[in-house]
């Protein structure tokens, strides 16, 4: 069926809960109404990034990004643009009087420096056709893997494009990949760590639900490279979309011969399933996950053995993650020499970051490696609200670390973020402004380590609670002198002494605070005081009696009944009853009221 | 042979086998490192991060685990290293409940060494130090996770070993627990009370439900005839709590011990072991000779009675309807003694001495008091009885050898070889060629059953009727043998199954070696070979030719598997739930 | 899948029914389709173009409408739009002439002279 229109609907999970499938039905009742169902295709498509503006759906051919759609617009995109063709400007993404709509958002800095290939495919097909992804030339690499190169010759092409694994060490994959094949066993597995846990990022999930078979398809070309004949991807189970998707995914690649037996005619056997976790952050470390996968309770394990020699049930195994998967049949099929002209020397290609926080463009957007994080947080993030000024940069997740405003021309690559104390990690990317307070934000990290934490090592079990517990004394105004000394030296026996990757690094947004604010650390310790305004055991509000008119407003708002005065004369607030909830403050219509 | 690879520690050209730790190649080379959760063969899994050394890794590993390799250079002691791996006993340290004077453990405990060595003076990193509830709810088992420091022994034991899984780790950072499924008691699980856990953690976390009170009490009340009966395993390891090297047979101190401690009458159990041969002899003889249910299993065992009666309910047919030896001699004790000495069986007061934890459960199984009375009273563990001497004042090296009291005291070297992995079916073997025949089978020493190897075959041919045994030690090889039995994978007439590794010489009521002990010396061996140097001695070896036990049967149970005997010394046995219903 | 030919062949099939989604270097044929020229027919035209473009496999030319374009005593009115920007516009169209310039305009660039507005406006 030819239709001439195609509505691409964006059904990530965060258009998804601000309420896409509502769209659709929609417009499918005015579709029908208006007879036109039968030109005009509603199609289910993966995220396009931009999640801020979020729902989105774009029309072709006239390739129109509306945003922010609501139920109620739906009536008219179908009255003026499906059945007039009239573009409905309004609801246009960026230029609104774009001469040529599919370029209006060209002008949307958070479109125009990016560079999709992880994401090539999100937002551009629908993930539930496999026939829409073979359009996209998918399988295409695998067929060629297969029918034109030897195993060695797939690695070697891996290793050439200097791809570093996604997931948060930049290991080199074509390394990675050529350990598991020089192993000699009867059974070797490849395993996809889809357990992405750092708080904020969602592009594996973003990659799952929108473009599901590149990563079946790199899956069974590593299966070809080192010697697999069997697939796990292991996937939390709070992405039930990805779940689904995956799901459907799966069945199709078997339904069209691209998975199971005999691939292309060749002896290449590959097959692939699903293990759903249940979310613990550990299981996104590998020995954990391959634990966890085998049934256990997902805990890491010692290294050496390395899974390339001793995986999943001792066999050896491969493991990566999604966003690197994903990158894979574009190498081979556009070459390494393609993909290593992008990047920076040691970092190639590009990386997804999930951005967030104090920014304009909340959303997911893929860079060219050597980026700098002005241009993420200006250019593609539209810079910071409120005309507020960029305080840091946290990347890495709970790994990784704090970048300050001295460093915002940073080219970002594994190297860079190494150097200053951070990490690309998964690709979390949370952007702060001046009224962050950085000990609540190391607080912040601590918590989610010290609550996610497996409990297996004491460095990481205990000595990351005992950090908690003294930044939470500061932060209550409790601190004393030395505790600042105690964090480092906690710091660097759990750095060095636990087990696994995770525990190592898991001090190192208190580290990392510490050594760009270490002056916020001895205001909250000495002069009990926090700079941002955030810790509240540590603030006063106060009312200026200059400013303040007496009309009683805040008083009677107060829901401790802390403040007083006389009606026309300035009020007070009794600091020993007050909550510091702040409502006062908010009431004031004067600015009179400060916290201090 | 093995290759070797060369590696440095310490600046000290080391070589290795490969395959081997750095802890390992260290301690060939004579450099300690210490340890904490590591316990060779059963926990080796670099947790404690206590042995962990510098390999040029960005961050330090654990010597436990990590293997050598050609050209590895190991720097085993530097101020970093000593300090962090102090930084990580004082986190350990603040989180634990340091009641040191008052533990079960004291001054046998490896934490307490280990803070000692590593010189921790004070604890800078205090915080929140957990409270947890104590479960004392087992008969045999007592846990109290504010000791517990996650080594995780005792869950590698139960899990890995034994195959039992009723404790792992609950929760998880700095709430993680050893604890079992659903956070039940101890009670409620498919716990087999074989206190394998006690024996293998390095601090007061497990011990066993202390029944010295109770003896104590006992013996000081006059209206009761208080007597004792001690196991085999007992004598080879009792010594070790007064300072003897392992495997020395302190047999007759320990009978002098019992007697000062105020037992009217000292027994060995090892007569109620010869009897059981007759019993469970003449069972399998007549299995065999009536097509019965075989493969016939031994029940000495209470661990893997428990570990049967939860995970193979199918095959409770196959156990050897006998009691244990503990309470033949508890019923006999409790109806041919009481008579013969003209004692009311009430005033009778049974306590037994066994290595062993399961015995406290296998003593209050209601079934077993065929007499009306529990065939036995109290059962305290070889520890206990240490305890109790200790206690008395008494000076265990200076005592002289005295003998068991009659006339329950003869025993055969059959009986006391009971005590180690094998030494069931040797004694059995000694017996059966007479027990089918009449007539003894000249050999004597069956070697083949002995040792520690996890699984044991022996064939014995009498009379032209083939007899095909198997034994098995420690419960996660027992489930191996029994799930190629349920599928028909292996056949066998009799089968003997102990439930600890190596025996009850190895029980878990025996004295706690620390892993720097355990993991040079195997315990199981040298034990065991006290056991032997016991039976070696022995004029009588076999349990048929026991005079004591023929001149039972001539004055009460007329004969093996008479009326009189199913009723005092054979039981049933029961399919157990693994966890309550609700 | 047993070979590689197989799976370019599903590509390229399912290549053409997405093709829509690509407006990068393509012809567009752009239908007015407000009140007047759906008045006056403009549906069957955009129907006719769609089908005629799908028979004959064009990849490179789009068809996508717009709303009234001025003239709407000339509807149904398209723009042929070439992808060097090059404008054609054509009026009074019917489903045949649609086809017709399918044929000639897109296949054989030669635009219909006929039916353009010079010709109509002569």
């Amino acid at each position: 069926m030819i239709y001439r229109s195609h509505v691409l609907v964006c059904n990530g999970t965060g258009c998804v809960s601000s309420k896409s499938p509502d769209l659709m039905a929609k417009m499918e009742e005015l579709l029908v109404a208006n007879g036109i169902e039968n030109e005009v295709k509603i199609i289910k498509t993966g995220c396009f990034g931009l999640c801020e503006k979020g729902p989105i759906l774009v029309i072709y051919p006239e390739g129109a990004t509306y945003c922010n759609v609501s139920v109620d617009d739906i009536e008219e995109i179908v009255n003026e643009h499906l059945v007039k063709g009239r573009i409905v400007k309004r609801l246009l993404l960026g230029d609104k009087e774009a001469e040529d709509v599919s370029k209006s958002r060209d002008n949307v800095g958070f479109f125009a420096k990016q560079k999709r290939i992880a994401l090539r495919n999100c937002g551009v097909i629908n993930p539930e056709n496999i026939e829409e992804y073979i359009a996209h030339d998918g399988y295409l690499a695998l067929a060629k893997a297969v029918t034109e190169m030897t195993p060695a010759e797939v690695i070697a092409e891996i290793t050439k494009s200097g791809l570093r694994g996604r997931g948060g060490a930049g290991f080199p994959v074509g390394r990675k990949w050529q350990f598991a094949a020089q192993e000699v066993s009867d059974q070797k597995y490849v395993c996809c760590n889809a357990d992405e846990g750092d708080p904020g990022a969602f592009m594996d999930r973003s990659i799952l639900e929108g473009d599901p078979h590149s990563v079946i398809e790199a899956m069974a070309i590593a299966g070809y490279a080192i010697g697999a004949n069997q697939g796990y991807i292991y996937v939390r189970a709070e992405y039930p979309i990805a779940v689904e998707r995956l799901n459907i995914a799966i069945k199709q690649a078997h339904e069209y011969g691209l998975l199971g037996k005999n691939i292309f005619n060749t002896d290449f056997s590959f097959n692939l399933e699903l293990r759903l976790g249940a979310g613990a952050f550990v299981c996104g470390e590998e020995t954990a996950l391959m634990t966890s996968i085998e049934g256990n309770r997902g805990e890491p394990r010692t290294r050496p053995p390395f899974p390339a020699v001793k995986g999943l049930w001792g066999k050896p195994t491969l493991l990566n993650n999604v966003e690197t998967y994903a990158n894979i049949p574009v190498i081979l099929l556009k070459g390494a020499d393609w993909f290593s002209s992008i990047g920076t020397e040691k970092s190639k290609g590009t990386k997804v970051f999930a951005i967030g926080g104090k920014i304009h463009n909340t959303g997911l957007v893929e860079i060219p490696m050597g980026t700098t994080l002005r241009e993420v947080v200006y250019d593609i993030g539209g810079g910071i609200p409120n005309g507020k000024k960029f305080k840091a940069a946290q990347t890495g997740g709970p790994s990784g670390g704090c970048i300050p405003a001295d460093h915002l021309d940073i080219p970002i690559d594994y190297d860079n973020l190494l150097e200053i104390g951070s990490m690309m990690g998964s690709g979390g990317m949370i952007i702060m402004d001046e009224d962050t307070c950085m000990v609540d934000i190391a607080k912040f990290f601590l918590e989610f380590t010290v609550d996610e934490s497996c409990g297996k090592c004491p460095p990481c079990r205990i000595g990351t609670k005992r950090m908690l517990e003294i930044l939470d004394r500061i932060t209550q105004g409790k601190g004393e002198e030395g505790d600042i000394e105690k964090l480092e030296a906690l710091a660097e026996s759990i750095n060095k002494g636990a087990l696994c990757g995770l525990g190592q690094t898991a001090p190192n947004p208190v580290l990392s605070t510490l050594k760009f604010f270490r002056d916020e650390y001895e205001a909250h310790v000495k002069d009990k005081k926090c700079p941002a305004g955030v810790c509240t055991a540590l603030l006063n509000y106060v009312i200026i009696a200059d400013k303040c008119k007496g009309c009683s407003l805040c008083a009677r708002k107060c829901p401790v009944n802390a403040i007083s005065g006389e009606v026309k004369k300035p009020y007070v607030i009794d600091q020993d009853k007050c909550i510091k909830c702040g409502v006062c403050m908010e009431s004031c219509k004067f600015a009179a009221i400060e916290k201090k | 042979m093995s290759e070797f690879v060369t590696l440095t520690i310490d600046g000290k050209e080391v070589k290795a086998p490969k395959g081997a730790t750095v802890l390992e190649a260290a301690k060939s080379a004579g450099i300690h490192i210490p340890t904490l959760c590591f316990l060779k063969d059963i926990n080796e899994i670099g947790a404690c991060r206590m042995c962990i050394v510098d390999v040029g890794a960005r961050s330090f590993q654990a010597a436990c685990a990590y293997p050598v390799s050609e050209g590895l250079n190991v720097i085993t002691n530097s101020p970093k290293i000593r300090e962090t791996r102090r930084v990580t006993l004082e986190l350990i340290l603040s989180n634990h409940d340091r009641e040191c004077l008052t533990c079960v453990r004291s001054q046998n405990c490896e934490l307490q060494k280990l803070a000692k060595e590593l010189n921790v003076k004070d604890i800078r990193y205090e915080g929140e130090n957990q409270e947890f509830p104590i479960d004392d709810l087992s008969p045999s088992i007592v846990r109290d996770p504010n000791k517990c420091v996650l080594c995780r022994r005792c869950v590698s034991v139960c899990n890995e070993v034994q195959s039992v899984g009723a404790i792992g780790v609950v929760d998880r950072g700095f709430n993680s627990t050893v604890s079992s499924p659903f956070n039940f008691a101890l009670n409620d699980t498919p716990c087999v009370n074989c206190g394998q856990c006690i024996v293998v953690c390095p601090v007061g976390a497990l011990y066993e439900k202390s029944s010295v009170e109770k003896v104590w009490d006992a013996l000081a009340n006059e209206d009761l005839h208080v007597v004792v009966q001690t196991a085999p395993a007992v004598r080879a390891a009792l010594g070790e709590e007064f300072g003897y090297p392992i495997g020395t047979r302190v047999t007759g101190k320990m009978v002098a011990a019992l007697k000062r401690l105020g037992f009217a009458k000292v027994f060995d159990t090892d007569t109620a072991a010869d009897l059981t041969i007759m019993e469970e002899g003449t069972e399998l003889v007549e299995r065999i000779k009536n097509n019965g249910k075989l493969p016939l299993i031994t029940s000495c065992s209470p661990g893997w009675i428990k570990f049967c009666e939860h995970n193979y309910p199918d095959m409770l047919d196959n156990l050897s309807s006998c009691k244990s030896p503990q309470n033949m001699f508890g019923a006999v004790l409790k109806s041919y003694y009481a008579e013969k000495m003209g004692i009311d069986p009430s005033k009778i007061f049974v306590v037994s001495v066994m290595p062993c934890t399961a015995k406290k459960f296998e003593a209050g199984r209601p079934e077993l008091a065929s007499t009306g009375y529990p065939d036995v009273d109290e059962v305290i563990t070889t520890r206990e009885l240490a305890q109790m001497i200790k206690e008395a004042g008494i000076d265990f090296m200076n005592l002289p050898d005295e003998q068991f009291d009659d006339p329950m005291g003869e025993a055969t070297g059959a009986g006391v070889i009971f005590g180690a992995t094998g030494g069931v079916m040797e004694a059995a073997l000694r017996s059966v060629p007479y027990l089918l025949t009449g007539k003894d089978d000249e050999n004597i020493d069956i070697k083949v059953v002995r040792g520690v190897e996890d699984f044991k075959e022996a064939e014995l041919e009498v009379n032209g009727i083939k007899i095909k045994a198997a034994v098995v030690h420690g419960l996660g090889n027992a489930r191996k043998l029994l799930d190629k039995i349920r599928s028909g994978e292996a056949e066998y007439h009799f089968i003997e199954v102990m439930a600890c590794p190596g025996g009850c010489v190895n029980g878990g009521g025996q004295p706690i070696q620390p892993a720097s002990v355990r993991n040079e010396t195997d315990l199981r061996t040298e034990r065991a070979k006290a056991i032997y140097e016991e039976d070696e001695a022995m004029t009588i070896r076999r349990s048929h030719q026991n005079p004591r036990v023929l001149k039972m049967y001539e004055e009460y149970f007329e004969k093996p598997g008479s009326e009189k005997s199913h009723k005092l010394l054979h039981t049933h046995y029961v399919a157990r739930e693994n966890y309550p219903e609700n | 899948m047993k070979s590689v030919e197989e799976l370019k062949a599903i590509r390229e099939k399912a290549l053409k029914e997405i093709s829509i989604r690509d407006n990068e270097n393509k012809i567009r044929i752009v239908v007015g389709m407000a009140t007047c020229g759906i008045a006056a027919g403009a549906k069957s035209v955009m129907n006719a173009f769609a089908e005629e473009l799908a028979k004959r496999n064009i990849n490179n030319a789009t068809v996508s409408m717009t709303g009234c374009i001025g003239i709407c005593r000339l509807e149904p009115i398209a723009e042929v739009i070439g992808v060097d920007g090059e404008k054609t516009t054509y009026v009074k169209l019917d489903a045949e002439k649609a086809r017709r310039i399918v044929a000639e305009h897109i296949v054989n660039q030669k635009p219909v002279v006929e039916y353009t507005i010079g010709e109509a406006e002569k």
